[in-house]
């Protein structure tokens, strides 16, 4: 008698604990191995763009804070960025520092996300890691709090600088945070990527080479862990990133191991960023002035910037009215799905979900 | 710093491989012939001289008399980018070829501007809607695109 | 060897109620009566400490993940698991459609079965035990497989593909596991020569813990894996499978089943003080409370464990089970008969000698043995397994694929002009 196995499809979300959101995939199992892999996004698709085109460019920001909304500081800025290469201004110098100290805050907060749903989808039940991340992810939302008194939803930075100074108690709960940091940083080093059952399971798990990662339109941390050094901060940098040192952490092998080491060193150059802006900033007007409601003139721009997850940039077309007559998302987690099927086949149902969270997409980027 | 290639260097530069393909350029970007635009693409990741090996966005912009698809291009060992354009023209059915033979990650990107904008894409498998559900009716990101009466009401008003 | 059940003070006074009442002729009645008011004794009180354990185990969880964990029902939200139980028995017992009604229903009554039937022959202090089987340690591993059934029977039960997977998981983890579980009881067996609970406990001048740590630690790990507890939880791994062979469940029924399972954790940590932590003896405290918190430090190391390690890949679990615990536990009790055939007689002092031969054997063995497996994945041959293989290096033009992608003209068509 010869045994036969039949292949099994099976809709993994749209609800299910472990896809970030809204995301349904659909596996054809031969056992527990996968055989085919089909992303199917759109559940939270709200027409972003298209909402885009009937709102002045100041209105546009609150749109941009719902994309990735685990960091809407750096949506914030890639959006004004933008904004302010098409109507050509300059916001003053104490703007730009508050806008990287707050936009490497935020990659902060978007990486002890993706460590801590990392380990979430490894199996720690409950997800200690998870709240351990949370934990300080929570300080880091009190200093959104001080600056802009939101926590998510910030639409902290303004088309020529950002919304308002930085309030007095806010450099020393920043201090404190900088001195914690690290030593959570190294917690965390110690419960993720030394625990034997981790290397286990990641090392070697879904690896994309960097030619592919390339092919693929991957950036960001992706693209990083399969060796290409590749970061806007560092290729063009905005604001003020040519004015502070840092290094551009890469790994070779592309796995889903690496995908996490690359985003944890991260957080420990982004710790060096504000340090650095913390010494260098300097008293001043923190924002341009210009009229709520300006004309750009006719034209376009686009301008790339490193967020948490990759290169995110608004195309955004003016045709000389108050509005962006076409505002296009470019959005890192809307390529890391592109070779879903590639990294998935032939592993094992515990794999994908593990691979899913080693891309740390976010499905309101993702579907917009 | 990355250098924005201007739209006339790259015509300069294509003029000899492709003397037809390029239809105008400016400052920032080059208008491709639409028929030409998958070749010029090749050529672009594969010549040493340009090495754009990554497709940093593809979209579409509705001009009413005709959608430019854009390609921005992106050289990560030239530490450059590169803007080009296409238009398709007709609102019926808009089309051009498709470069996701050359960059795998135009695949999602052209499905995208397919269902969004209905520019479809000749030459490639799968091309799908992705963010709409199947079986929407027409494509939102058109200008002229107005959302149909919903073919039901809820029992008090609305 | 202490006392048996006819002296147990409830057991003679029910016992002498009944025969009062009905006449030396009802003996048997009150012998049923008797028997079965220290029964329901036993397994109701069980079941409150498995339920009281769901408390301990969530508030010990919250501690070790920086949060606070139950703390708004009572004091210290010690009321929680009846809330909960009140919540659950209150909730509305859905069947899903399409599933095998009658094995539905029963599984969770399958699941509860072996976790009282284990109860006969635990020791719970000096003197008080329901039965002094002399087969208990396979009495044990045997009822302790019917668990798996009531797994089985759920996921073939629930028309849900997560369920099944859950169920096929179980059932491979079970096979697997049963056997370094069942060695790990022959070491314990042969180390006390004799397989009652009772008679074990006694053996033990030194905790079995320290005598034969292979055997504890293959113990540990194979009854980790019979509950489904972290690191091999794969069966309800909440992030695949949602919530295993439990998904389609709901109000009581999904009670049931959680009551089980943490009643399983408590029971085996009382398996596991009677077999390697000396049961009731070497008391400070009366023996009862003693031996319940025996059994509370394993359960705090389960809680630990389960709030600290990920998860293993099911492929992984059963390398471990077979490459690594069965050789161990092998070695273990080939290493334990040597040692009984040269010390027939076991007081503290030769357990002691016997204790330092074993640590001195094992610890190498099983540093030295876990360098020689490893648990690492290579990449899987893709070409093998998928007719659309991977498209390759950078930017090679891109296959159609095999029928299913729909055709342009057909997607097309589908969504025309709009506006």
């Amino acid at each position: 008698m010869t045994l036969r196995t039949e292949p099994v499809v099976v809709n993994v979300g749209p609800h299910h604990p472990s896809t970030h959101g809204v995301f349904r995939m659909k596996l054809t199992f031969d056992g527990e191995n996968i055989i085919d892999a089909e992303p199917v996004i759109g559940y939270l698709h709200r027409g972003t763009e298209k909402l885009a085109e009937e709102r002045q460019y100041t209105q546009v920001i609150t749109l941009t804070d719902r994309l990735d909304y685990v960091s809407s500081m750096t949506n914030n800025q890639a959006y004004v960025l933008s904004c302010e290469r098409l109507v050509g201004i300059e916001p003053p110098a104490r703007g730009k520092y508050l806008r990287v100290i707050a936009a490497e805050l935020q990659r902060v907060a978007s990486h002890l996300i993706g460590v801590g749903f990392f380990l979430q989808e490894l199996g720690v039940f409950g997800g200690t890691a998870l709240m351990y991340a949370f934990r300080e992810r929570e300080r880091i939302l009190d200093m959104f709090e001080m600056l802009c008194g939101a926590r998510i939803t910030l639409s902290y930075m303004r088309i020529g600088g950002v919304l308002q100074d930085a309030p007095e108690e806010f450099w020393p709960s920043l201090r404190s945070f900088l001195d914690d940091m690290p030593g959570y940083a190294d917690e965390m080093q110690a419960l993720v990527f030394e625990s034997e059952i981790v290397r286990a399971r990641a090392i070697g798990v879904a690896p994309v080479s960097a030619e592919d990662a390339v092919a693929a339109s991957f950036t960001g941390p992706i693209l990083r862990a399969s060796g290409v050094a590749w970061d806007w901060r560092k290729a063009a940098p905005y604001d003020v990133y040519d004015q502070v040192e840092f290094e551009v952490p890469t790994c070779e092998g592309g796995d889903n191991y690496d995908r996490f080491w690359v985003r944890m060193q991260e957080v420990r150059q982004s710790l060096r960023i504000i340090e650095q802006c913390c010494a260098q900033i300097e008293p001043g007007p923190v924002r341009a002035t210009m009229a709520m409601l300006f004309r750009p003139p006719p034209g376009e721009a686009y301008v790339p910037i490193e967020a948490p997850k990759g290169e995110l940039g608004f195309y955004l077309v003016s045709d000389g009215s108050i509005a962006p007559y076409r505002c296009h998302v470019r959005s890192p987690s809307f390529m890391s799905l592109t070779l879903f099927r590639e990294m998935l086949v032939g592993w094992k149902l515990a794999d994908a979900i593990v691979t899913l969270g080693s891309l740390d997409f976010n499905m309101g980027e993702v579907d917009r | 710093m990355t250098t924005a290639t201007a739209g006339t260097a790259l015509a300069e530069a294509l003029r000899e491989r492709f003397p037809n393909a390029v239809q105008e350029a400016d400052a920032h970007a080059a208008w491709i012939e639409p028929s030409a635009i998958a070749d010029v693409c090749l050529f672009l990741r594969d010549d040493p001289a340009h090495d754009y090996k990554m497709l940093s966005s593809l979209t579409a912009v509705d001009y009413v008399e005709h959608f430019e698809v854009v390609y921005r291009l992106t050289s990560l060992s030239r530490n450059a980018t590169a803007l080009l354009k296409a238009r398709a023209r007709g609102r019926e059915s808009p089309s051009l070829p498709s470069v996701s033979g050359v960059w795998r990650g135009a695949d999602l990107q052209e499905r995208e501007v397919w269902d969004l904008m209905g520019v479809a894409f000749e030459g490639r498998p799968n091309l799908k809607r992705i963010l709409t559900w199947e079986g929407f009716q027409g494509h939102p990101l058109r200008r002229d695109y107005l959302e149909p009466p919903l073919p039901y009401s809820w029992p008090h008003g609305g | 060897m202490g006392e048996t059940l006819a002296d147990n003070v409830i057991y003679r006074n029910v016992y002498a109620f009944v025969e009062g009442a009905l006449g030396p002729d009802w003996a048997w009645a009150a012998y049923a009566a008797g028997g079965l008011a220290i029964i329901l004794l036993v397994a109701n009180g069980v079941m409150a400490i498995g339920t009281g354990y769901t408390w301990f185990e969530r508030r010990l969880l919250g501690r070790f993940q920086g949060r606070l964990g139950p703390n708004r029902a009572g004091p210290f939200g010690l009321f929680q698991p009846i809330a909960d139980a009140i919540k659950l028995i209150s909730k509305e017992d859905i069947i899903a459609l399409g599933a095998d009604k009658v094995v539905f229903t029963l599984a969770p009554v399958v699941m509860l079965a072996p976790t009282i039937l284990v109860l006969a022959v635990i020791p719970f202090g000096s003197g008080s035990w329901l039965a002094d089987l002399n087969v208990a340690a396979l009495y044990i591993a045997a009822v302790s497989g019917i668990a798996t059934i009531a797994v089985m029977m759920a996921g073939y039960a629930s028309p849900n593909s997560f369920s099944l997977f859950g169920s096929m998981r179980a059932v491979a983890m079970l096979v697997s596991y049963e056997v370094p579980l069942v060695m790990a009881l022959l070491g314990v067996t042969i180390l006390a020569q004799s397989m009652s609970l009772v008679d074990i406990v006694e053996a033990q001048a030194l905790p079995f813990l320290i005598v034969t740590p292979l055997g504890a630690l293959v113990f540990l790990a194979a009854v980790s894996a019979e509950l489904n507890r972290a690191p091999f939880d794969v069966t309800e791994a909440e992030s695949e499978l949602v919530a295993g062979y439990m998904t389609e469940y709901s109000g009581m029924k999904y009670g049931v089943f959680m009551l089980a399972e943490f009643t399983n954790t408590v029971v085996a940590g009382a398996i596991f003080a009677a077999l390697f932590l000396q049961g009731w003896k070497w008391a400070v405290l009366p023996s009862h409370l003693w031996f319940l918190i025996k059994v509370g430090g394993f359960v705090f190391v389960a809680v630990w464990v389960r709030a600290t390690l990920p998860r293993f890949r099911l492929d992984q679990i059963l390398s471990a089970a077979w490459k690594y615990l069965f050789p161990l536990s092998l070695l273990n009790a080939m290493l334990l008969a040597a040692e009984v055939i040269i010390w027939p007689e076991r007081g503290a002092a030769e357990l002691g000698i016997m204790a330092a031969v074993n640590w001195a054997v094992s610890v190498p063995a099983a540093l030295l043995w876990s360098r020689a497996v490893s648990l690492r994945s290579a990449p899987p041959t893709l070409a093998a397994l998928s007719p659309r293989a991977f498209s390759g290096a950078a930017g090679r033009a891109r296959q159609a694929p095999g029928g299913e992608a729909a055709p342009d003209s057909a997607a097309r068509s589908a969504g025309t002009e709009g506006g």
